[in-house]
């Protein structure tokens, strides 16, 4: 299935990327974070098992055990720092 | 609308005001914006927060806000509508800015009205220690030693989990 995934802020400039269309074959978030880890580099580096980011599917923060819906858009950002 | 057209008594929430702008915010206009067409609001709580010229032992000589358009506005609708199920309030504007913001600059505002004020205080109090841990805005610093992110605190964890259920 297709989803849109964002980053936010460290990670956004770390990866280079602000958003990206992905195939992707899992089914929860954490499937899809290991199919990001799997491209080396920065990514396996930034989301390494112990690092803290989030995780939303349709704009709401979820657990890495969420399934995520063909045509989600998923985002990927460090925990927040507003306010 | 005008106070006249309210029967006393009434507790008809107010409109609920949630913005992220750019621009700075009138503390003195958010407020009067709440109050001035009803007479039943007993109290309004207010919180503004400010950006600071330090943080973590260095100068700050600017921070830049970054959000997530469309969940931060969904993010913050929530955590007004979880405080309105939890006291009974008359109004609450929450108003975040993004962009780049000068030492003393106000970056957020949140008031809260109600009747009494147990239920103001409490609320927005509530409003910004979730705000602190679910609403997605980062803050970006510039200091002498060049620009960083700044880091989630623990303690603003410890802050919104005391509002937890038991």
């Amino acid at each position: 299935m297709s989803l849109r995934v964002l980053y936010f802020a460290r990670l956004r400039e770390r990866f280079g990327i602000a958003d990206e269309t992905l195939d992707f074959n899992g089914v929860t978030a954490a499937d899809l974070i290991a199919q990001l880890q799997a491209r080396d580099g920065v990514w396996a580096e930034e989301l390494a098992a112990g690092r803290a980011f989030r995780v939303a599917v349709n704009q709401e923060i979820v657990a890495l055990d969420a399934a995520i819906p063909d045509q989600a858009e998923v985002a990927i950002f460090p925990p927040v720092t507003g306010g | 609308m005008n106070a006249g057209s309210i029967k006393p008594g009434s507790t008809k929430p107010g409109a609920m005001k949630v913005v992220v702008q750019s621009e700075a915010f009138d503390l003195g206009a958010e407020v009067a914006a709440i109050s001035h067409t009803r007479t039943d609001i007993g109290a309004i709580a207010s919180f503004v927060g400010l950006a600071r010229d330090s943080n973590d032992g260095s100068g700050v000589q600017a921070m830049t806000l970054e959000h997530y358009p469309g969940m931060t506005e969904k993010a913050l609708a929530a955590l007004v509508d979880e405080a309105c199920a939890r006291w009974t309030l008359l109004d609450v504007t929450v108003i975040h800015r993004v962009g780049r913001l000068l030492p003393g600059d106000p970056i957020v505002l949140v008031a809260v009205a109600s009747s009494h004020r147990g239920e103001a205080f409490a609320a927005c109090e509530f409003i910004m220690d979730a705000l602190k841990t679910r609403a997605p805005f980062w803050k970006k610093e510039e200091t002498p030693a060049g620009e960083r992110w700044v880091d989630a605190r623990a303690s603003d964890n410890t802050a919104a989990a005391r509002w937890d259920a038991p």
